[in-house]
């Protein structure tokens, strides 16, 4: 006898149900078989009363769907529309495999003694500070020196990619959200969706969709993940221009065009950088989970760490996930610094 | 106001606020009040049959106190709000019915505005933003810097264009968005409460310096303030505003000897008239030598400059002279009469509105 009996019973489905329930028709669980061996069947108290759940509703009537059918039913939903999915989204992501093909290549082709000053260069260029520059410096050639450096190099490629198709379109997408309010309303759900599911579980569905030789696979993950900030900030960055100088604006007889380039875009930018800062720094969250999807870099050292418990290499390679995030953190804030400086008032 | 030009022209504008303006412009047309409106149908009453003309080449105030529409009005001169209905003539043309090219041009060369709260553009430098106009027609720094540095250094603003809004104070701030005004090289400026957020020294100064402006290159200038004394300093026209109508607009001296309504009275009770009433307003207007004068004084003097010339005798009589010519005669009685509020004066005006 099952707790929930009484329920198709009092609705009159005992027919649809099939079979009267026999207790010994499902043998589902662990805990059935338990009960059946201890031989205390229909003897439970009222404290031992079960959840309605599916599976408890499924001893009572046959009929009724198990919570297991229900995983593979959207298992099956998707694996149904996957090839459909499989044959556009394919061909649009095919450029990011490319691209991180490319910039993996590029950035591990050019030797160390360029591409570190480089590297170099690029911090004075966005930041002006000297400090920067020697910690850039410092942070690479200690990296190098533990041997450390082409799996250095790899992040770098794929955080490349990633955070600059994340402002590509994350800026655009912010841009049309300051717009209009209901985009924005319908935009919220999804971006806080996007932030708030666990990494791992757009891994899932992608390694379904895409085979895991492809880079693709782990560039949509991080971006996906990765774009949100950016996104919020430029709405909100947009939104919060004031508004006395976008009338000046129109009031000399701007363009639309000429407004959102020349007076939206320049004023909202502290917020935008704020967004490329967290975004940049959440594909680096990102980039390590996805070497569980052949993302290469540091974060290969890490799940070898873990795989095989080699704990120094482990730790070593956190430290450099940590060098790393530093200088990108400190290299993007100093841009943002420099902005704020010569807009403050 | 008969004789001079026209530049802008303002028809039977009006403004609603609100999701549907049209009923409750009919019901406005029937008479309601802008309470009602906004307690019964929840739309606010912005303007309400403005008739007003800007004449060519001078300064024109709008006064009135705060929420009255003065910002309002002025936006829709460069639509900047749409108007209800109505009609706004700008050189024998009518605003309302350019397009969106014809409303930049319009934007670009005619009418440039400045801002209460200076709206430069933070990231610019102090010439760019002068600039501004030009480079929005797609002109390079290099080419318009001649002219923006010119307008910037009549501004006083010598050999700051490097710099960034926010390294300048207030006062200097507002001048650069005269500047900018200024080097659109448009006909008209609007200016919405342009040295409100001034403190009263720079405040002053910014008013000589328009004045100064203005007497060299005679713009057509719409002035908001709800000052009454920056009005009077300023306006060659005054229009007072209330709850979105015209009370009265006329000439500022005008006004202030025939307060057409208690509002007006209100408004004018405050001041130091002996500063602000010139000899022409209150002066017996003839040409004709005779009996003894005490001097010569300008048609355009204040009577305070009068007072201290008479040394406080009323029993004084003072030719008025313009150009050289007689124009009047000032006797000192009639001139401490004027300083007193209308409803006290025997002038004629006010004494038939109170009787
Ligand atoms: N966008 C708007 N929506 C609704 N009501 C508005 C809007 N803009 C102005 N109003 C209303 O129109 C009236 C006139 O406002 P306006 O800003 O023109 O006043 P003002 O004379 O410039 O006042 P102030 O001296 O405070 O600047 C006010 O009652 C205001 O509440
Ligand atoms: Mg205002």
């Amino acid at each position: 006898m099952a707790t929930y009996d009484f329920v198709f019973d009092g609705l009159g489905l005992r027919n649809w149900c099939g079979s009267s329930s026999d207790g010994g028709g499902g043998m589902t669980s662990m805990a059935d078989l338990l009960a059946k061996t201890s031989g205390q069947d229909a003897a439970t108290s009222p404290w031992e009363t079960p959840f309605p759940s599916m599976d408890e509703l499924h001893r009572a009537c046959p009929g009724f769907p198990q919570s297991r059918e229900l995983t593979t039913g959207l298992e099956e939903g998707f694996m149904s529309i996957k090839d459909g999915l499989k044959v556009v989204v394919d061909p649009l992501t095919q450029p990011l495999s490319w691209a991180l093909n490319e910039a993996l290549w590029v950035m591990q082709a050019i030797p160390w003694f360029v591409m570190i000053p480089l590297l170099m260069l690029v911090a004075w260029a966005v930041g002006r500070s000297l400090k920067l520059v020697g910690l850039v410096a410092l942070c690479f050639g200690f990296l190098a020196f533990v041997d450390y450096y082409d799996y250095t190099m790899q992040t770098l490629a794929i955080i490349f990619v990633c955070a600059l198709i994340c402002v590509m379109f994350g800026v655009p997408i912010g841009i049309a959200m300051s717009r209009s309010d209901r985009l924005q309303r319908g935009m919220i759900p999804v971006l806080d969706m996007l932030q708030t599911l666990p990494p791992f579980v757009y891994l899932i569905p992608l390694i379904f969709l895409f085979s895991v030789t492809e880079p693709k696979l782990y560039g949509i993950a991080i971006i996906l993940y990765a774009i949100v900030p950016v996104i919020r900030l430029t709405d909100l960055g947009i939104r919060l221009v004031d508004p006395d100088v976008t009338e000046a604006a129109d009031a000399f007889g701007m363009t639309k065009s000429q407004k959102l380039f020349n007076v939206e875009i320049p004023l909202a930018l502290p917020n935008i950088m704020a967004g490329v800062n967290q975004t940049i720094m959440m594909s680096l969250a990102m980039v390590v989970i996805a070497s569980l999807v052949s993302a290469p870099g540091l974060g290969v050292l890490v799940l070898r760490g873990i795989r095989s418990l080699e704990l120094g290499v482990g730790l070593l390679s956190g430290l450099g996930i940590v060098l790393l995030a530093i200088i990108l953190d400190r290299v993007t804030k100093a841009a943002l610094a420099r902005i704020n400086v010569s807009q403050s008032r | 106001m008969t004789d001079t030009e026209i530049k802008i022209s303002i028809r039977n504008l009006y403004k609603i606020f609100g999701d549907n303006p049209q009923p409750a412009l009919q019901m406005i047309k029937e008479g309601m009040g802008k309470t009602e409106l906004l307690e019964e149908h929840n739309h606010v009453l912005g303007l309400n049959d403005i008739n007003v003309d800007v004449p060519a080449g001078k300064t024109t105030v709008i006064m009135g106190l705060s929420g009255s529409g003065k910002s309002t009005l002025i936006r829709h001169l460069n639509r900047l709000i749409e108007p209800t209905a109505g009609e706004v003539w700008v050189d024998g043309e009518n605003i309302l019915e350019y397009n969106d090219k014809q409303l930049r041009h319009l934007r670009q060369h005619k009418m440039s505005m400045v801002f209460q709260k200076f709206a430069l553009l933070p990231h610019r430098t102090v010439l760019q933003n002068a600039g501004l106009a030009p480079s929005i027609e797609g002109q390079s720094e290099h080419k318009y810097a001649d002219e923006a540095r010119k307008w910037l250094d009549r501004v006083g603003l010598y050999g700051q264009g490097d710099q960034y809004p926010h390294q300048l104070s207030g006062g200097m701030q507002q001048r650069v968005g005269i500047a900018r005004a200024l080097t659109s090289n448009s006909d008209i400026m609007l200016m919405d409460e342009a040295f409100s957020a001034l403190d009263p020294l720079i405040r002053t100064d910014m008013q000589d310096l328009l004045n100064e402006l203005q007497a060299e290159l005679q713009k057509t200038i719409v002035f908001i303030t709800h000052d009454l004394d920056e009005a009077l300093k300023l306006a060659d026209h005054l229009v007072i505003l209330k709850d979105g109508f015209v009370v009265q607009q006329g000439e500022p001296q005008n006004i202030l000897l025939n307060p057409a309504d208690p509002y007006i009275e209100d408004f004018v009770s405050d001041i130091n008239r002996a500063r602000v009433l010139r000899v022409r307003s209150v002066m017996t207007k003839t040409t004709e030598p005779s009996g003894e004068y005490a001097g010569e004084i300008d048609h355009n003097d204040n009577l305070e400059s009068v007072i201290g010339l008479s040394e406080g005798n009323t029993a004084l009589s003072y030719r008025v002279l313009k150009d050289g010519q007689q124009v009047g005669v000032l006797n000192m009685r009639k001139l401490v009469r004027a300083l007193v509020p209308s409803e006290q004066s025997d002038d004629p005006e006010s004494a038939r509105r109170s009787g």
